[in-house]
């Protein structure tokens, strides 16, 4: 027999266990929902099922000659030496971007070549340097 | 000259550690009621050749020593003083070195001040540390020494990135380092009060300090962390959910929740093992953290150099230390017996400790599953602020209202609250909540009901704090002036950042100098760019005018572009007016090959309270480590 104390004690264990259990559950769903898929150019050419509704990554190298500046917006080239894709952006640009650099762009694709960015990153390493070559 | 006498001291402490761990393990043996002399001269050897290496790395960069490898990649003859002297850990070599001088700073501190308590949990806390040490010295000279040596000599250095050079940035590892690295000592003070069969309670009494300095450094880390990113890099917030911003959080919930329940360890003897597991669990969090952020596997805005070896290493020394310590677990675990009512303190602080496990687990998750997934599909994920917003905000909810409890219930058995003043206290929150709302026109449910539960603890905090302003009375209610203080600050924290996310104004814009911009409400202007030389760097500063509606100037600000020449790095300055109420925060970027200049231009409501209000949480956690009394 259990004495009270131990059964009570289980009881609380088993009860935040389940708790537990549930709310992580309901995170893991929640993150579904928000993974961002990260593609190089040459993937996103390859990929046949491309679902364009869903927030994505690309990265790769802003092609040189590439950055075009309007008034409202910014297009350039991000490639990965074999492919290539137009991205457009309206916003600011980090500190680290730039023509032959290593960039991410956060958004949605129009199509296979072409890609509205909400969010620029560009890559940083230990000293905080934009990377001498990004993409193998 | 310095490298060898560097590489000498390394080398004697190293012996040192094997020495303290022999003659430990063979006082053990001895019938002794606490440890000799030799021992503690030993540790007090050991500390002093280790601090001895950090300062002969320290006067490398001071004097400009070129011929350590580690000082010509790191630093340059003209860098300003305080420069030179945080350089020693901007890089990883050193910041290694760093880690290791808080390892025995920790362990000589935790011996001297707890000699006589028990021989067996003393030595024995000591061996565990040294093993530690050992493996991180290790660690330091076959992958990563601060004192290798090149040759030839090189003229000048090639300088500290001027992102680094920063007074945040500056104070920002050694405050987080005695965070993190402080855990090392209740880790292994645990696992030697599960072989030595300590008593529970006084193993409480006796770790409760080093668990609340560390949470205080990790908390005042954090924070200096959050607010260099804000007006350094530019990114125009205080939380990114980046991997190494959250790297450093997994451990910060840990501390929240061991310094919570060690209380209840201390006071009523109970969940000895669960205390346990946190102290464990602690320290290897935070070498967990360290590896993923070492070892360049963490897809982040900000990884640090990636090098197989040093991940290698910490992998390694991360898996003996996990199995080690659930094999010590499983051997020497003690049965326990003991229960809770339902309304005490105690269940009040196990809530407390459910809330933070929940909020590891979703971080934790957040943080490795792209890992995960890379390794298994190699498709390449990364999980966006979103996910964390969703999952974390609403369990704040039911946490703030606990928080507004927990201080005040007794333990064993509390009297009931009075609905009443529940009641009274909601409705004044809720009011408050809606004349808010009214103000600003906002609709989001979340946030509103945010606002309500934060005001909450807000005002029952501040009500118990004026009720127990005095002493005598305090001793009989059991309440805790110090974790009031420091609940009262979560409060403002989650009201703060409530309003920030809601009224925060943002916009981007590409403009050309001489321009100006109609934005809904501002009018934006580019008035003139200027070019400066300055000891180091060249910098281009803009004027930029911010008017409202009816041509007012609301703020006049001057963002920079630095152009660095050793190594040569640009900088992008932010501008920011701020006071108390609000930050006006514009950056500016030169876009390549064109006239058009890219400003971002933030108006950004309370950030100064957000800062002042976890310097109010950790406040009240310095109240409770210097006295009593509070």
């Amino acid at each position: 027999m259990l004495s009270k104390k131990t059964k009570n004690r289980s009881l609380i264990f088993f009860l935040s266990s389940i708790l537990l259990i549930i709310s992580v559950f309901l995170s893991l769903k929640v993150l579904e929902d928000n993974v961002l898929y990260f593609l190089s150019p040459t993937e996103i050419k390859e990929k046949q099922n491309l679902n364009l509704n869903k927030q994505i990554r690309i990265g790769g190298m802003v092609k040189k000659e590439s950055i075009f500046v309007n008034n409202d917006e910014i297009k350039f080239i991000v490639t990965d030496l074999k492919n290539e894709i137009i991205v457009i952006y309206k916003g600011t640009v980090p500190n680290l971007f730039a023509e032959g650099k290593g960039v991410i762009a956060e958004g949605m694709l129009q199509d296979k070549n072409y890609f509205v960015a909400k969010r620029i990153l560009a890559k940083h390493d230990e000293n905080y340097m934009p990377p001498k070559k990004q993409v193998k | 000259m310095l490298s060898e006498l560097g590489n000498l001291s390394v080398l004697i402490s190293i012996i040192l550690s094997f020495f303290l761990i022999f003659f430990s393990l063979r006082e053990l043996k001895l019938n002794l009621i606490k440890p000799t002399s030799k021992i503690i001269n030993l540790s007090r050897l050991q500390l002093s050749f280790t601090i001895m290496s950090f300062i002969i790395l320290l006067l490398g960069y001071l004097f400009s020593d070129f011929s350590i490898i580690n000082v010509y990649e790191n630093s340059h003859s003209t860098k300003p003083l305080l420069y030179k002297v945080s350089g020693v850990w901007g890089n990883h070599e050193g910041s290694l070195l760093l880690w290791i001088n808080v390892l025995v700073i920790f362990s000589y501190l935790f011996f001297k001040k707890n000699i006589g308590v028990n021989k067996k949990f003393q030595l024995l806390t000591l061996i565990f540390q040294n093993i530690l040490i050992l493996g991180f010295f290790i660690f330091l000279v076959t992958t990563s020494n601060p004192f290798s040596k090149i040759f030839p000599v090189p003229q000048e250095g090639l300088g500290l990135n001027p992102i680094l050079q920063d007074p945040a940035l500056a104070i920002h590892p050694p405050l987080l380092y005695l965070g993190f690295v402080g855990s090392s000592i209740y880790f292994s003070a645990a696992l030697a009060s599960l072989i030595s069969k300590f008593d529970g309670k006084n193993f409480a009494t006796v770790s409760k300090p080093w668990v609340l300095i560390s949470w205080l450094f990790q908390t005042l880390g954090i924070l200096v962390g959050s607010i260099w990113a804000y007006y350094e890099l530019g990114w125009g917030g205080y939380w990114f959910w980046d991997p190494v911003e959250n790297s450093s959080l997994i451990p910060w919930f840990l501390m929240t929740a061991l310094f919570h329940s060690i209380l209840v360890l201390e006071k009523r003897d109970g969940i000895y093992l669960w205390v346990i597991i946190l102290s464990i669990l602690t320290f290897t969090m935070s070498v967990t953290g360290t590896f993923l952020v070492r070892s360049g596997i963490l897809n982040s805005v900000h990884t640090f150099a990636n090098d197989p070896s040093r991940g290698m290493f910490i992998l390694t020394f991360l898996s003996i230390m996990i199995f080690s310590s659930v094999y010590i677990f499983y051997k020497f675990s003690p049965t326990e017996e003991r229960s809770f009512k339902f309304f005490s303190k105690e269940f009040f602080i196990l809530t407390n400790n459910w809330f933070m496990i929940f909020f590891l687990i979703t971080v934790l998750i957040g943080t490795i599953y792209p890992i995960f997934l890379e390794v298994l599909t190699s498709q390449k994920i990364s999980i966006g602020p979103p996910y964390y917003n969703t999952v974390l905000a609403p369990f704040l909810i039911p946490l703030l209202f606990i928080m507004a409890y927990g201080p005040k219930t007794s333990w064993i058995i509390s009297k009931p609250f009075k609905i009443k003043k529940i009641l009274f206290t909601l409705l004044i929150s809720s009011l408050i909540t809606f004349f808010i709302i009214f103000l600003i026109d906002q609709k989001n449910y979340l946030i509103n009901i945010l606002l309500i539960s934060s005001l909450y603890l807000i005002l029952q905090s501040l009500f118990d704090l004026f009720k127990n302003l005095d002493n005598k009375k305090q001793k009989k209610t059991f309440v805790n002036k110090s974790s009031l203080v420091s609940h009262l600050g979560f409060g403002l924290f989650i009201f703060f950042i409530s309003l920030n996310s809601i009224m925060s104004i943002e916009y981007d814009l590409n403009i050309k100098v001489g321009e100006k911009k109609q934005l809904n409400e501002f009018e934006i202007s580019l008035d003139d760019l200027k070019v400066y030389d300055d000891k180091n760097f060249k910098k281009f500063v803009g004027d930029v005018t911010i008017l409202d509606n009816k041509n007012n100037i609301i703020e006049k600000l001057k963002p920079e572009i630095r152009i660095y020449n050793s190594p040569e790095t640009i900088t992008y300055e932010a501008s920011i007016k701020s006071n108390i109420f609000s930050d006006t925060y514009v950056t500016m970027s030169n876009i390549s090959r064109s006239e058009f200049y890219n400003i971002k231009f933030h108006k950004k409501p309370f950030m100064n309270l957000i800062w002042l209000s976890t310097i109010l949480i950790v406040f009240g956690g310095f109240l409770r480590a210097i006295g009593r009394k509070f």
